[in-house]
């Protein structure tokens, strides 16, 4: 004979509680009436209709008692006052807290932003998500190889057969230097050649001119930095461009840069692509085996990029498997594809085949390392301020005896912790501010703080709430939780009662900051001694001095000669060399070579290089056997000169005098000719001083593109280099003199390596400082608790040391742990790193007792101060009674 | 204090609690105006009445009375304030004058038709 208990829930839910007595008491007087009036089920129904009519907003409206409205903002007052005194009066452990979690914060922000760079990649372009990059893989030796060049004729393929599936199909050149002139005005810039409907596929900001102002033929679009470079101030719209010495074209169109975080960073202008075809022989033969042409397409939205690949793969399979010439290509089995836009920047390596995933795995790792050192900030945070909140247990006791609510100390609290999160935030932002232009040199990238960005925002506040959340919510809920009486009787009572269990989280937490820190340490010795390990590899020529110029333009061909002599002339020059590709670079590999022994031509890849004679003198080689290519024998020009790696891979005992067979498409017409070595030089490191030198054949065929220089030792380099300007500026007008120093080019090859080793420093030592720290601040908590009990130690005759030894003893086990989990974690990610390299340092066992010793030092010195200072109280001042 | 106009059913509700006097709560009006008018109401409604006319000063309450048949809950009880018999006397009063007012020659038209 019970109402039904839903609607009582209900009730007690939503209506004001003061009410709620009355009204449950009329409910069931009137249900008990009417099971004798209506019966059991009219009056059920009448209760929950009852209830219902309840319900109402005037009947929820909560009581409002007298005294909240005139006290609150002076409580709140108060509340801020004492909240900054406690700031005040533990200004350490405020300084502590607050500055250690403004640069964790600092530093999680300074990742985000890093993170969200490498992320939004490419999103600046508005069609992002239905771009794509045809590609090409093809089976050579048993491997899949992917490619983004394609032939030629796969263009007229891809726009007349499978049309369809496309909105737009854009062909364009690699990024490449070109000499812009305009007037006396000359620049050399990197541009591309691309078809007119790049512009509206790539959504191009125009400052000038349309998305269509690429359709003429001798059309040019200028960056604005370009334009303003060539024309001032002054309208560019109109004005006439000569590139390089054969192309005549005219400005129609200013676009915005392109934002570094963006595939076309480099691009300074986009001329048309039916203008190059027109200008350039080999391109208008339009034969399959001409490798040069990126396609970028955009698909049409009712077409997902997997079913366009699917109809386009066999493109080229298709057609040149009737063709007689190119048997060989068909054989290697073309398949084309679609590279989503999405997929180029994060996975732009492929082996055999599939994306590595490497560079994905950088930059979570670099998102996991920061998010690291937030944590370590945290948890100091956390520790720090449940440390100092067990202090106020007699104020919590006083407040309450006074009648403050337990809702109000709880908020009290909360905001509290809250306030000081909050000023850490700002203190945060604040350094992320100053610090972002030198982050951004560090990186090498052009991050901007995300003022706008609402998902900024969100992640922050929901952050700032979260930690101070969990920082505030222990002294919010615990302390609070206790009756006044015991508090106040006895003053320790709270803190015997936390006892053993409130300390094991805190040791948890200190041996996860300590194995973080080790492992950063060791991390950026590594990455350190390997760099230091490639930079004192020899590299077989000496580069200080050494100057490097492109030959830029056809203009500079058949002038080597008089270059030369007109240079020496000078004085400032000793001896000028040219060569195929920079000697920082070697830019043409081939196969085919046929040694002693063999029936068949090697696979084996082959740098070929096309020197001069006085090469060898300019880039000082050493000769390890044999002689250098003389001008004085005709026959030298069917020579090689080799180098170790290449001798040692054809296995000849005395390689000098041997002849080599050679059968190149390109470099041979296809016809088998044998050369003599000559000679033998050590190797040289050209490529990635990480890597193993390439076998290397060194030849005069007669077209090399760089110009060496070598700088006369006597004569200051800054006063030989107008003198060889001079010189450039009379012979070849046409070209600006652009030079590289060998030195610097080879200095590049380090900086990605010096970046991580960078990076990682920064994360090291801030994760060192904060973690210190934390232990600062625990160790002083820590002593000031056992004063009581070190000052009767004391009394009963223990010594310094010996309590010294007490003290610290704690806090080195932690320290040990972490280094006992640190260590086979870094060893295993380390080697994983250093095997990606083959010209590689040891991972020897000092470094990690190195580090370890090092973060014991570190540990003992921080928690040394508290502990000696604690044992040399006087214990007549810490056993005075209170 | 709220504007005193006094909507038709806070009247009768009002009038309920003075006919209960000493003992009106929620649970007794609901009877009382259920027996008198010959309807039904709901407890919310007469709850959000009484608390209405209380905000206007026309009611008094005090918690009190607790009975088994209440599960051993409290009443709110009741009682009418002097303001309130006032405002009750001149509603009354307004009725009987207006009644006064209709000339005798009213019914006997409206019959004639």
């Amino acid at each position: 004979m019970s109402p039904p208990r839903w609607p009582g829930y209900l009730l007690r839910w939503f209506c004001a509680p003061h009410r709620v007595e009355e009204m449950e008491g009329d409910l069931d007087e009137l249900f008990q009436q009417r099971i004798r009036e209506v019966g059991l089920r009219k009056a059920r129904r009448r209760y929950v209709r009852d209830v219902a009519s309840l319900l109402r907003p005037s009947l929820m409206k909560r009581e409002q008692y007298d005294y909240h409205r005139p006290t609150n903002t002076t409580m709140l007052r108060n509340y801020l006052k004492i909240a900054f005194r406690n700031l005040i009066t533990n200004r350490v452990y405020s300084f502590i807290n607050i500055g250690g979690l403004a640069v964790g914060m600092a530093v999680a922000m300074l990742t985000g932003l890093w993170l969200y760079d490498e992320l939004s990649y490419n999103r600046y372009f508005q069609r992002y998500d239905r771009i794509a990059q045809v590609m090409q893989n093809q089976i050579q030796n048993g491997e899949i190889k992917s490619s983004r060049s394609l032939p030629f004729p796969l263009i007229h393929e891809l726009k007349t057969s499978y049309k369809s599936h496309f909105k737009h199909i854009v062909t364009s050149t690699y990024p490449e230097d070109y000499i812009l002139t305009s007037g006396e005005k000359k620049l050399s810039k990197t541009g591309q050649f691309i078809d007119a409907e790049a512009p509206e596929m790539f959504t191009l900001q125009m400052i000038k001119g349309s998305w269509a102002s690429l359709q003429d033929h001798q059309s040019i679009l200028l960056s604005a930095t370009t334009a303003n470079a060539l024309f001032g101030d002054a309208d560019p719209i109109g004005r006439r461009v000569k590139l390089n010495t054969n192309m005549d074209v005219k400005v129609t169109g200013v676009y915005n840069d392109f934002p570094l975080n963006t595939e076309f960073h480099n691009t300074q202008f986009l001329a048309s692509w039916d203008y190059f075809v027109a200008t350039n022989a080999y391109m208008r033969e339009k034969k399959w085996d001409n490798h040069a042409v990126s396609i970028y397409a955009e698909r049409q939205p009712n077409i997902s990029f997997e079913q366009a690949t699917a109809s386009i793969q066999n493109a080229e399979l298709n057609v040149i498997r009737h063709l007689e010439s190119m048997k060989g290509e068909a054989a290697t089995n073309p398949q084309i594809w679609l590279n989503p836009m999405h997929n180029w920047h994060l996975y732009s390596d492929f082996k055999n085949g599939v994306a590595s995933n490497d560079s994905v795995q950088y930059v979570w790792l670099v998102g996991l390392i920061g998010f690291f050192v937030l944590l370590l900030a945290c948890i100091n945070f956390m520790n720090l301020s449940t440390a100092c909140s067990e202090k106020r247990a007699k104020e919590v006791g006083i407040r309450k005896a006074i009648g403050s609510l337990r809702s109000q100390l709880i908020g009290q609290f909360l905001s509290e912790s809250l306030l000081v999160v909050v000023i850490a935030f700002s203190l945060a932002v604040l350094i992320v501010t100053v610090s972002l232009s030198w982050f951004n040199e560090l990186a090498a990238k052009q991050m901007s703080m995300l003022w706008t960005n609402w998902f900024f925002w969100l992640f922050s506040l929901g952050f700032i709430m979260l930690t101070s959340l969990l920082s505030g919510s222990y002294p919010a809920f615990y302390l609070t939780s206790f009756q006044p009486v015991k508090v106040l009787k006895g003053a320790g009572l709270a803190r015997i009662q936390l006892g053993r269990l409130a300390s094991l989280p805190r040791k948890v937490l200190v041996v996860t900051q300590f194995t973080v820190s080790i492992t950063l340490i060791i991390c950026t010795i590594v990455v350190y001694r390997q760099i230091q390990f490639a930079k004192n590899r020899p590299v077989g020529y000496s580069r200080e001095g050494l100057l490097m110029v492109p030959m830029q333009s056809s203009d500079f061909y058949g002038k080597t000669d008089l270059l030369r002599r007109e240079l020496t002339n000078t004085g400032a020059v000793t001896d000028v060399a040219e060569s195929q590709s920079p000697i920082t670079g070697v830019w043409s590999s081939n196969d085919g070579f046929r040694w002693k022994g063999m029936a068949m031509a090697s696979t084996d890849k082959f740098a070929t290089l096309d020197i001069s004679p006085e090469y060898a003198k300019t880039i000082g080689w050493q000769f390890v056997a044999g002689r250098n290519f003389s001008k004085e024998f005709a026959s030298d020009s069917s020579g090689f000169v080799i180098n170790e790696t290449a001798a040692k891979l054809m296995g000849l005992a005395h390689p000098v005098g041997e002849t080599i067979h050679w059968k190149s498409q390109w470099m041979t017409n296809n016809v088998e000719k044998p050369y003599r070595i000559l000679g033998v030089v050590k190797d040289m490191v050209m490529e990635s001083p990480f890597k193993s030198v390439k076998p290397t054949v060194f030849l005069l065929a007669g077209n090399p593109n760089w110009i060496n220089i070598r700088l006369n030792p006597a004569v200051n380099t800054r006063a030989a280099l107008p003198q060889i300007e001079a010189v450039f500026k009379k012979l070849i007008p046409t070209a600006p003199f652009e030079y590289k120093f060998a030195d610097d080019e080879y200095a590049t090859k380090f900086r990605s390596e010096e970046r991580i080793g960078k990076l990682a420093s920064f994360f090291a030592v801030l994760a060192v400082f904060i973690s210190c720290l934390g232990l600062f601040g625990l160790a002083s908590f820590v002593a000031e608790q056992r004063t009581k009990e070190i000052g009767i130690r004391k009394v009963l005759g223990a010594s310094v040391a010996k309590l010294w030894a007490m003290l610290s003893t704690d806090f080195i086990v932690l320290v040990l742990i972490a280094f006992g989990i640190a260590m086979p974690t870094t060893y295993y990610f380390l080697d994983g790193w250093l095997k990606n390299y083959q010209y590689r340092t040891e991972l020897s066992w000092w470094i990690f007792a190195a580090s370890g010793l090092g973060a014991l030092i570190v540990t003992l010195l921080t928690v040394s101060y508290q502990s000696i200072k604690a044992a040399l109280v006087n214990p007549i001042k810490s056993l005075r009674s209170e | 204090m709220k504007g005193t106009y006094l909507g038709e059913f806070e009247e009768v509700v009002l009038l309920a609690v003075a006919i209960r006097a000493g003992d009106a709560y929620g649970a007794a009006v609901v009877n009382e105006i259920e027996q008198q008018m010959g309807r039904s109401v709901n407890l919310g409604a007469v709850h959000s009445a009484l608390n209405r006319l209380q905000e206007k000063g026309l009611v008094s309450s005090e918690m009190g009375g607790m009975t088994a048949e209440r599960g051993g809950r409290r009443k709110r009880l009741y009682s009418v304030t002097a303001y309130g018999r006032r405002a009750l006397e001149e509603i009354r009063q307004l009725r009987n004058q207006m009644w006064d007012a209709i000339p005798g020659t009213a019914w006997g038209q409206l019959n004639m038709q």
